[in-house]
């Protein structure tokens, strides 16, 4: 469609403007992380560090033991990861290519679940971890990433199962194959773009985590660092330097995976978006 | 005329396709369950499971430091609703006017972004990472920028504004201005519904445009008369996620304001977690958390029906 030039400059404009106001907040985050406490504070701003203090990231790390919440976040994480991987590739596989009985029935009951606001689960889940004695540990936030990997990811991928050919299954049952080899010779590779996707989302949303770790662990030592860098605000409220540090640090992994994965991000919020 | 022995031979050979037709079926049920127990267990022991066991808190008088514990019927319920409890309806209103502001603010500017993206200008793919990028950024991380960006006196907000000369704001300090502060905050991490919508946007048939241009119509028309009649599954689905979504925030609350100030933002779910993790009431909390659900319930009702009359599908309309 061509658009008139009045128009497209409008349109540049704009979008400067929007992408000003989207990066301004990212780098203040970032020179404020790098910069003296007495250059921090004035006004008007200055914008480049002079000169860079790449020592509060070691001073942030002293005050609060972000090594010890990194390695916490990364133990959950690749555990969630890996549960969340396993589990919905093969709950989706059997969701769209095995053909069975009240197949579509039991997938629109879980599918419901998804509406469910995750308060009302949520006392009797911690109630039944903390009876089990699993209150302060890890596995109430890796464990149910092993039953399902969560039905949105299910229904992603079962989106994607269902655009491959049933022929490729028929050929290789032909060929004397069975579903296990039909899921791992052939779906996966099949699907790797939709599995990265899968495995992108759940990064984020395991990393960024908030409530669950809030809920699930009581001692400093078993924190996580979205609980650490909350911890930190509390008590060092005016360490706005090492407080930035510490925020950029939690933030850059993001970042690092974001850029890495780019295209598959976009394509995996389009999917989820139109199949909706 | 038949032979009668044919017809035994068709009738032998249905049986054994019969048979033969039951045994994959069997077979297809049995794999079809093992592959998709994992979800159907997790289904069970995390959601349905909880789900009765949290109605049936919610007519007890649980509480972590009570001993013993009563079945009290309704009388949670009864107590949320007589006034009682005032946090309850200060929590409720809080919520719902965190929703009436922030979905449609979220529908009406992630749907202008998405008009300027999916303009023909170049350099695209940057400003599309440019506003995407923020809605990764962790909800601790990014509301430790904002706590900062909008302090009353040391935030950049406020001293830019000082030096246009327009009015300040004490924006997460004020009464008033704390519920507008945090939508505006949630804003930033706006990206991914831009990102559906423009996906919605790039599936429009370009003859479409052309027809109008032939007719001589301006881009409002195009506005009114394709694009948005378009994009209402996508302003559907972008709705219902914004509705159930902005009903349960609740890292923001916790973080920038505790509930204040004057319990002002005192959000719907983090009343319920301190209700629950704080006072541990976690059988009254357990009776908020099923109105919470409800009223989810009805409003994406409510949107699912009225979705008939203004949501077009590209089937329906041939």
């Amino acid at each position: 469609m061509r658009e008139s030039r009045l128009k497209l400059a409008a349109g540049y404009v704009a979008l400067l403007i929007v992408s000003v106001m989207f990066i301004v907040p990212f780098v203040w985050l970032l020179r404020s992380s790098v910069m003296d406490l007495s250059q921090i504070f004035i006004m008007p701003p200055e914008w480049i560090p002079r000169p860079f203090h790449f020592d509060n990231f070691k001073n942030a790390m002293t005050v609060v033991p972000f090594g010890a919440f990194f390695k916490n976040t990364l133990i959950i994480v690749v555990g969630v990861l890996l549960g969340t991987v396993v589990s919905s590739t093969i709950a989706a596989f059997g969701f769209s290519r095995i053909r069975w009985k009240g197949r579509d029935m039991v997938f629109a009951i879980l599918m419901s679940a998804m509406m469910l606001p995750g308060a009302v689960t949520l006392i009797p889940s911690f109630l039944g971890w903390k009876t089990l004695g699993f209150y302060d540990t890890f596995y109430p936030l890796i464990v149910p990433a092993y039953f399902g990997g969560g039905i949105f990811n299910i229904f992603l991928l079962r989106q994607f199962y269902l655009t491959i050919p049933q022929d490729f299954d028929e050929a290789a049952f032909v060929d004397g194959a069975n579903y296990f080899q039909i899921y791992w010779r052939i779906l996966l590779p099949l699907s790797r773009s939709a599995v990265i996707v899968v495995a992108l989302f759940t990064f984020l949303g395991s990393w960024n985590d908030f409530m669950g770790p809030l809920i699930y662990l009581k001692s400093d030592s078993h924190f996580t660092l979205a609980l650490g860098l909350q911890m930190f605000q509390g008590s060092y409220t005016a360490q706005w330097d090492l407080l930035m540090a510490a925020s950029a640090a939690v933030v850059m992994p993001c970042v690092v995976v974001f850029l890495i994965g780019q295209r598959y991000f976009l394509e995996g919020i389009t999917l989820t978006g139109l199949k909706g | 005329m038949e032979a009668p022995a044919l017809d035994r031979q068709s009738a032998l050979d249905t049986q054994a396709i019969r048979k033969r037709k039951n045994a994959r079926e069997r077979k297809a049920l049995f794999y079809g369950l093992l592959f998709t127990s994992p979800a159907i267990l997790g289904f069970l022991i995390f959601t349905l499971g909880p789900m009765i066991a949290s109605f049936y808190l919610s007519l007890t008088d649980y509480n972590v430091f009570k001993e013993g514990t009563d079945f009290i019927g309704f009388d949670n319920y009864a107590k949320l609703f007589s006034g009682e409890d005032d946090l309850f309806y200060q929590s409720l209103g809080t919520t719902f006017y965190f929703v009436v502001l922030r979905v449609p603010a979220v529908i009406i500017i992630s749907f202008i972004l998405a008009l300027l993206l999916n303009m023909n200008v170049k350099g695209r793919s940057v400003f599309r990472t440019i506003i995407y990028l923020p809605s990764i950024v962790p909800a601790v991380a990014s509301s430790m920028i904002w706590l900062w960006l909008l302090n009353p006196d040391l935030g950049l907000v406020n001293n830019v504004l000082q030096k246009l000369h327009l009015p300040t704001s004490s924006w997460l300090f004020g009464e008033g201005s704390v519920i507008p502060s945090i939508v505006l905050t949630t804003l930033w991490g706006i990206g991914g519904t831009v990102i559906i919508f423009l996906a919605g946007l790039s599936g429009i048939p370009k003859q479409y445009y052309e027809a109008i241009d032939v007719d001589g119509g301006g881009w409002f028309h195009k506005l009114r008369h394709i694009t948005i009649p378009m994009v209402t599954p996508t302003i559907f689905f972008n709705t219902i996620m914004t509705i159930i979504g902005s009903f349960q925030v609740f890292s923001e609350a916790y973080i920038l304001t505790q509930g204040g100030p004057n319990n002002k933002s005192l959000f719907f779910v983090f009343y319920l977690w301190r209700t629950a993790f704080r006072d541990t009431e976690m059988g009254y909390a357990s009776a908020l958390a099923w109105v919470l659900f409800i009223i989810i319930l009805v409003f994406t009702a409510i949107v699912f029906k009225t979705s008939k009359s203004w949501v077009h599908y590209e089937g329906e309309r041939t």
